[in-house]
């Protein structure tokens, strides 16, 4: 096991763990800072693939933006005494069931097609430049679509969260 | 005249009293005097075109007979037999055209004198209807040459007795007499039937020269001499019904309940000579045995009802015995072998027997005018008791009385004389041939009786004076409607239009136009032959005549010493011989014994059967229905448990399978997502296992 | 049973090299506990965790075949769309869910609902 394997199952580890928290807990707030640490896992593990572009994007956009507007979620929509928040849960166990097929047949699937594969050799210079020119070459009609959406989205959530006064 | 004119006079003979007959039923009533001009002189054309017949028969066909035949019905071929036409038709010979003129003769007298006796009857019209009906039935008899024609002809005349028996039918005794009379006769007819059947089955043929033919070349019923006796015993059974033999004779006195001149035309001229005509006609075939058989029937018959005839006090009944002991006199002169002579005692005793029932009616309907006068509805009028002096009264009616009495008691230079002395003389041939000599005796004895009896009626009548004056000076004689004919039968019954010869008519032309048949029966089983039968007879001609003259003589004196000088009390000798003269009042019990023994066992019989099908029969019919119930009530079980419970459960599947299927529609969105990621995983697994 | 202890061994063997079928298993686990959150939460709030949840699953894919398999570069571009998109998404889900608290006063999933039960 060298240091890129250990490192590996740190990140691993991190990530589970805090997706089951996010899942599992009862507290809301619980939830959402396990969320936090899933997704600063998730970026470790980015980087752990060469991904450097990406493992940052993720933070910047994960924890900062969606996170955040999470939270401002949950706080305007409980009421919020305490910490303690409390949610319940329906249907576990038929979603536990079927959450065991999916993973088992999804886990097996990866295992069995492709335990054998080896990563190419050498290390890829950082991908930021790359990532740019492929957006602005090979992906500019994706990008261009996907500026449209956000811009949607923007206006569309901002005219949909908006006080309503009464007219 | 050719014989098919003749024969189709005879044809015509026969359909005349037939259209009278449709034409009295349907018409009779609007008739001017409701018809009864129309029904005598249908019968007299009858008469009339009989007496040609006879005449031109006798003139110019002499031994002949002549056939009319037709084919029926043609079987063409039955298995086992070949072609079968049932052949029928018609044939005259002497035997049947003397028939067809004593028939037509009795009948128009009959009808003339009915003219007055029934004046004012309820039914007037319809018992002409039915007197012409009779004619028309015994006429079919007479003129058949087959025994089927025969036997329709016999249950026609049979039918007829019955609707005369039963005209006054509001009268109960008069209903049962006509029903006693039908179903005597019809037990005689089931043995002739039998015969027939018989007959027919060995010879495939209703007609009877083939049958004679046949057993004439071998053919015997059923290969054997035995059985051809038989078939002639059963033939003669008919004739024991129709001619009150014994022991069928108990309808004959009961039939007296009929209107007299019906009594005078179908109970002593023609009906039942029927019987003995059918003896005549069949006896070719008649062995030895069978004849025996008939004489001793016929010396029985007239024994036991000679014996009854001296007790009763009713002038009809007194007739109706003499009558069924004369009938006897006739069966056992064929059974002898007197063939010609029975035949002509049927001819004589048709004519002053005939007279004598009408000379009876005559008096009854003068006593009944003569009762209602008084009032006096209680007395009976034909009680020989009630009468008396009549003679004073009613002249013709007396004289022509004392003309019958004279011909029944074998008087000389009376048609009866001739006659019964013919039988006599047979009886005493044959006794002397076979060596049974019971029969002459017995036909003395009762030429005896018969002379008592009969002028016992006579003194008690008409002789001596009426005990009630004022009844006597009410009686009348009787129109010239009603005594016309009685002068008539009387002149008929003088020996001048039988025989030139008053005291043998061996020679006269009846008996040698009606010659005896020779036998068709094989020589073992024979009788003997007319030849030796005619030689004995001959012989003893004298004896039998001065026989019969001291019987009777005797017979007559003591009916005179006993009721006009009344030197012998008859009512002591009555009760003196008590248990005896009981024994005769009372016909020898006859009624009695056949209502406990037959009478009652076919009821008890039918009270059986009526057990058995109300129990049994009825019991399987309900026990069927009770099952059948039974069935269809298991049936309904199962159709409302089975069926409907498979129908109710079809629908409770449907609402359970919908109750369970409706918890998939959650409304929760997340239940959604579930099934969707499960439809996907379990499409990846059918697809990966493909 | 032998098998089944050859498959643990290899497997235990297997284990310590990371490869792509790491990346991959991780990935996995973590888009079943997505599902497991859309599916079970009764919180609005938590539901969109659970679909951050898969979608981080589905961009692990991505990058990993991208370094591993023959994708290069262009895994790491969808994923960076995918994140964009999250992004607008999540923008517009919160943006829903609040009118829903506006509207019903609360965000379970189950009480929001003006059908008649």
């Amino acid at each position: 096991m060298q240091l890129y394997d250990a490192v590996f199952f740190v990140f691993a580890f991190i990530t589970l763990v805090s997706a089951f928290i996010v899942v599992f807990s009862r507290n809301i707030m619980y939830a959402a800072f396990a969320l936090l640490f899933t997704f600063f896992g998730v970026a470790g593990l980015y980087v752990l693939l060469q991904a450097d572009f990406l493992a940052v994007t993720q933070v910047l956009i994960y924890v900062g933006g969606i996170l955040v507007l999470l939270l401002f979620g949950v706080m305007l929509t409980n009421n919020i005494v305490s910490v303690d928040i409390k949610t319940g849960v329906i249907q576990t166990i038929p979603a536990l069931a079927l959450v065991a097929i999916v993973a088992g047949s999804l886990a097996g699937i990866f295992y069995s097609t492709w335990r054998g594969t080896v990563a190419p050799p050498g290390t890829v210079a950082g991908t930021t430049t790359a990532l740019g020119g492929l957006l602005m070459t090979a992906y500019m009609v994706p990008f261009e679509i996907v500026s449209v959406i956000l811009l949607v989205a923007l206006i569309g959530a901002a005219k949909m969260a908006r006080r309503h006064r009464k007219a | 005249m050719t014989p098919d004119t003749l024969l189709t006079l005879a044809v015509a003979t026969l359909l005349l009293p037939l259209c009278g007959f449709v034409l009295m039923i349907f018409f009779g009533k609007r008739l001017p005097r409701q018809g009864d001009w129309l029904s005598t002189s249908v019968i007299a054309v009858s008469l009339g075109m009989a007496v040609v017949i006879l005449a031109a028969k006798i003139g110019s066909y002499g031994g002949e007979t002549l056939t009319l035949n037709f084919t029926w019905v043609d079987l063409h071929n039955v298995p086992l037999i070949g072609p079968l036409p049932i052949v029928l038709g018609v044939a005259v010979d002497n035997l049947t055209a003397v028939m067809l003129v004593v028939v037509t003769l009795i009948s128009t007298l009959v009808h003339l004198f009915s003219i007055g006796y029934m004046h004012g009857d309820i039914r007037y019209s319809r018992y002409f209807a039915y007197l012409g009906f009779f004619s028309f039935s015994m006429l079919m008899i007479v003129l058949a040459n087959n025994l089927f024609l025969l036997y329709v002809g016999w249950e026609l005349v049979g039918i007829s007795s019955y609707l005369l028996i039963g005209h006054w039918y509001e009268k109960k005794s008069a209903s049962n007499a006509a029903i006693k009379a039908f179903l005597v006769n019809r037990v005689g007819d089931f043995g002739f039937f039998l015969g027939i059947a018989m007959l027919f089955m060995t010879f495939h043929t209703f007609g009877l020269r083939e049958i004679f033919e046949g057993i004439g070349a071998g053919r015997l019923p059923f290969e054997s001499n035995w059985w051809l006796t038989a078939a002639g015993v059963l033939l003669f059974c008919g004739a024991v019904g129709k001619s009150a033999q014994f022991p069928l004779h108990v309808w004959l006195p009961d039939a007296m309940e009929g209107p007299t001149p019906v009594s005078a035309l179908i109970h002593a001229a023609t009906m039942v000579a029927a019987g003995v005509y059918l003896v005549a006609r069949i006896f070719p075939l008649m062995t030895a045995d069978a004849l025996l058989v008939v004489a001793y029937i016929g010396a029985i018959t007239a024994f036991i009802s000679a014996t009854i005839a001296i007790t009763q006090n009713d002038i009809k009944k007194v007739l109706a015995y003499s009558t069924i002991s004369q009938l006897g006199y006739m069966i056992m002169g064929l059974g002898v072998g007197a063939y010609s002579a029975g035949f002509f005692h049927l001819v004589t005793h048709a004519m002053f027997k005939a007279g004598l029932f009408l000379g009876s009616g005559s008096i009854i309907h003068a006593m009944h005018n003569a009762l209602h006068h008084e009032n006096d509805h209680a007395t009976d009028a034909q009680d020989l008791r009630n009468m008396g002096g009549l003679r004073k009264a009613m002249p013709v009616t007396f004289w022509t009385f004392v003309v019958y009495t004279l011909a029944i008691c074998g008087v000389p230079l009376t048609s009866g004389f001739l006659s019964k002395d013919e039988i006599l003389a047979g009886t005493l041939a044959f006794g002397g041939m076979s060596g049974h000599v019971i029969i002459p005796v017995i036909g003395f004895l009762v030429a005896g009786l018969t002379a008592f009896y009969m002028f016992r009626v006579v003194i008690l009548a008409f002789l001596g004076d009426h005990k009630d004056a004022a009844r006597f000076s009410h009686l009348r004689e009787s129109p010239m409607v009603m005594t016309i004919p009685l002068v008539v039968l009387a002149i008929l019954s003088v020996f001048v239009f039988y025989s030139f010869n008053p005291f043998d008519a061996s020679d006269s032309w009846i008996v040698r136009a009606v010659g005896r048949p020779d036998s068709v029966v094989p020589p073992s089983m024979a009788a003997p032959s007319t030849e030796a039968f005619e030689e004995a007879a001959h012989g003893l001609h004298g004896t039998a005549m001065l026989l019969s003259l001291s019987v009777a003589g005797i017979g007559v004196l003591f009916a005179f010493v006993t009721y006009y000088w009344r030197k012998i009390n008859a009512d002591a000798v009555a009760s003196a011989l008590g248990p005896a003269y009981r024994f005769l009042l009372n016909k020898w019990y006859f009624d009695e014994i056949y209502q406990a023994v037959i009478v009652n066992g076919t009821l008890a019989l039918s009270r059986i059967l009526r057990w058995f099908d109300g129990n049994i029969v009825d019991g399987l019919v309900n026990g069927t229905g009770w099952v059948t119930r039974g069935i269809s009530s298991v049936s309904g079980m199962f159709d409302t448990y089975v069926v409907d419970g498979i129908v109710n459960l079809t629908g409770y599947l449907s609402g359970v399978g919908g109750l369970a299927l409706r918890k998939f529609q959650t409304g929760r969105v997340q239940s959604y997502v579930i099934f969707a990621v499960l439809s996907v995983m379990v499409f990846y697994f059918v697809f990966r296992l493909i | 049973m032998g098998s089944l202890g050859t498959v643990w061994s290899d497997f235990l063997g297997w284990l310590p090299h990371v490869q792509l079928a790491h990346f991959l298993i991780v990935s996995a686990i973590m888009f079943s506990f997505g599902l497991y959150g859309v599916a079970t939460r009764r919180n609005a709030i938590l539901v969109l965790m659970g679909i951050e949840l898969i979608l981080n699953a589905a961009n692990i894919n991505l990058i990993a075949f991208a370094r591993y398999g023959g994708v290069n570069l262009d895994g790491q571009v969808a994923a960076m769309f995918v994140i964009a998109l999250a992004a607008a998404e999540a923008a517009v889900a919160l943006a829903i869910v609040l009118n829903i608290y506006h509207r019903f006063q609360t965000v379970n999933i189950d009480e929001v609902s003006s059908l008649k039960e």
